[in-house]
């Protein structure tokens, strides 16, 4: 039994966000980190192995510098690294993106009782539409926003959450899961993880190893390939400026109520 | 089937939405996404359709239409009761070849999310995600940009003739916006952000006129790969934040004597007839559940008035709140960023400035 677990490198936004003046995102400066959701899903994968020594084969694509994400994951306990990039693969919308992993899983091999586990969704574009949409590439059944996960033979058994309340749902493997926060809280990497994991075998997957799999078409792939385009990119207009009201007493909330009385908003 | 052409652009027309049950019952945003869709479609020229899967819905259709629905279809199951990625997406899936709609909406809640994607791969076609705001009419976007953005409009060529559908969605905790199309492929697919689109009186008549279709459609227990063993409803009360006029929320100000916070924040909403919520920062600690929270990754909310207790304002907060028509910060730091986005603020402890905002309020709501 092996999964395999789809991670992005994403800029980290909690900090500041910095924008060009062009309206495009400045990237170098925030730091990448791992995907928080795709954490999570590392983590999951990391205790079924701690339960039952399945491997753990770690996927992503991106630029070059994707690789330290990966070897900090062989560091927390993945055993294999795959790192798909390739020129013809950049300005993929979701679609091809997830077009291209399928590709890149196809090549990596799902056996019957394998699982792929994707994060819900990166922070840089919160779509969460890359792991349904590799389940529907790989024509596999998919559970998504994922709390916790109970393996069964052949079969997982998944707390699946709604707004109002959660569904369990039943699927036979292979199988893709997406996976949020609730389910569990990532380990950090140990010493001896750091010290194995430059040893541990991380493969590059370009555009010639994974270009006889059907799926990857020039027209299927890279901006070429993705059905949407960005039409216009833009920043907000900053909001006037509004009252601040002096003192924080009762005549400044008298103000403010009258204020609201008076404009009819109360 | 023949092979399903989703490029002649031409073959497609009409606006659909998914309309989500959950347990028979209609979900609010199905209302939010017709009467949206109505607007589309009036600037298209074309039909308005629902598209119910569910078992026994067929007496809840017919109220989609006093939204602007002017057609639903409707497909019952045992096997469609609850929400299976597989059913729903093969029905539906089936029924987009076979009708050809032109634009599809989905609301993009945990179960449209699921959905939408797994349709968009299989018709090789775009999807966008959490939509905030839909155009088709050209001139509309532009009126649309001279509001909501700082672009030179004096620089840009825009194709009149355009019919494609503008998708614009928040980026980075709204930092940045985005416009989407998918000029090559059809049907047009956009989830969009629950509570944001305005739902339009509700009209009987038009209700009354509304046309349900039952299309005949194939499921086998073959077609169904997962299970559902359970559905359970949180026990407690769902709060309504999308749907309240008044949105007091607490932040990690309130840590200095949480219950308290939360006390003041409950009487200050109910003098004020609202709810209270809450930032990542409440939820994460436990203090509030996941259903509480206002932002990016919690739930968006545009009320009358929303009140920020204790909150900082970080970008993701702002992104689920900045629409809101009335914004009152109260904030020990003047310099939190939450005071940008606000109409009135307050610079003080929250604990000091609550009462005497709840005996204010009090004051002028009486007369």
């Amino acid at each position: 039994m092996k999964i395999i677990v789809c991670v992005k490198q994403v800029p980290d936004t909690t900090g500041k966000v910095a924008v060009n003046p062009d309206g495009t995102l400045n990237r170098a400066s925030m730091p990448a980190i791992i995907n928080p959701d795709d954490k999570n899903a590392v983590e999951a994968a990391l205790q079924i192995k701690d339960q039952t020594g399945c491997k753990i084969v770690v996927v992503s694509m991106g630029p070059p510098p994707a690789e330290s994400m990966l070897r900090e994951l062989l560091a927390m306990g993945a055993d294999e690294a795959v790192l798909v990039c390739g020129r013809e693969f950049g300005g993929s919308d979701t679609f091809a993106t997830s077009q291209i992993l399928a590709g890149a899983i196809n090549k990596i091999g799902l056996e019957n009782d394998d699982l792929v586990f994707c994060g819900r969704q990166a922070i840089d574009g919160d779509t969460a539409q890359v792991g349904p949409q590799i389940a529907e590439k790989l024509n596999l059944p998919q559970i998504s926003y994922v709390a916790d996960i109970q393996l069964g033979k052949g079969e997982v058994i998944c707390r699946r959450m709604l707004e109002d309340g959660y569904m369990t749902v039943r699927a036979k493997t292979p199988c893709l899961l997406t996976c949020i926060k609730e389910l569990n809280m990532p380990r950090y990497m140990s010493v001896a993880g750091v010290m194995d994991c430059y040893c541990k075998p991380l493969c590059v997957f370009n555009y010639d190893t994974l270009k006889d799999d059907p799926l990857i078409e020039p027209d299927t792939i890279g901006l070429k390939g993705s059905p949407t385009n960005i039409f216009k990119s833009f920043t907000p207009p900053q909001k006037g400026v509004g009252t601040m009201l002096e003192g924080a007493d009762r005549a400044a909330c008298a103000k403010l109520a009258d204020s609201l009385a008076e404009k009819h908003i109360v | 089937m023949a092979a399903f052409n989703n490029t002649d652009l031409a073959a497609f027309r009409g606006v659909w939405v998914f309309c989500e049950q959950r347990g028979g019952k209609l979900m609010p945003t199905d209302f939010e996404l017709i009467s949206e869709g109505r607007k589309l479609a009036d600037e298209l020229g074309t039909e308005v359709c629902g598209v119910l899967l569910g078992d026994g819905v067929e007496g809840i259709a017919k109220e989609l239409g006093g939204y602007g629905a002017d057609r639903v279809y409707v497909c019952e199951s045992p096997r469609l009761k609850d929400y299976t990625t597989d059913a729903y997406a093969k029905l539906i899936c089936d029924l987009v070849m076979e009708k050809k709609p032109e634009v599809l909406l989905i609301g993009a809640s945990n179960i449209g999310r699921d959905l939408g994607p797994r349709m968009a791969a299989r018709l090789h076609t775009g999807l966008t995600a959490d939509c905030t705001h839909l155009d088709v009419d050209v001139s509309k976007y532009i009126e649309f940009l001279r509001e909501s953005s700082t672009i030179d409009l004096t620089t840009q060529k825009f194709n009149m003739e355009d019919r494609n559908l503008k998708m614009t969605r928040p980026a980075f905790g709204g930092h940045l916006m985005a416009t989407i199309i998918c000029p090559r492929f059809r049907p047009c697919m956009s989830t969009v952000r629950p509570g944001v689109m305005k739902k339009a009186p509700f009209d009987q008549a038009k209700a009354d006129a509304c046309i349900i279709e039952k299309p005949a459609f194939s499921l086998q227990d073959s077609d169904l790969r997962t299970e559902v063993l359970e559905v359970v409803k949180a026990t407690r009360q769902m709060v309504d934040l999308a749907g309240a006029k008044v949105v007091v929320s607490v932040g990690r100000g309130i840590s200095k004597d949480v219950q308290k916070g939360i006390a003041l924040a409950e009487e200050l909403a109910e003098v004020l007839g609202g709810v209270v919520g809450g930032s990542r920062a409440t939820t994460d600690a436990g203090w509030l559940t996941a259903d509480y929270q206002v932002g990016q990754t919690g739930k968006t909310v545009r009320p009358k008035i929303y009140i920020a207790l204790g909150i900082s304002g970080a970008i993701q907060h702002i992104a689920g709140m900045q629409d809101s028509e009335c914004i009152i910060a109260v904030n020990k730091n003047d310099t939190a960023p939450i005071f940008e986005v606000a109409d009135y603020g307050i610079a003080g402890d929250l604990f000091k400035v609550v009462p005497l905002m709840i005996e204010e309020f009090r004051r002028v709501t009486a007369k």
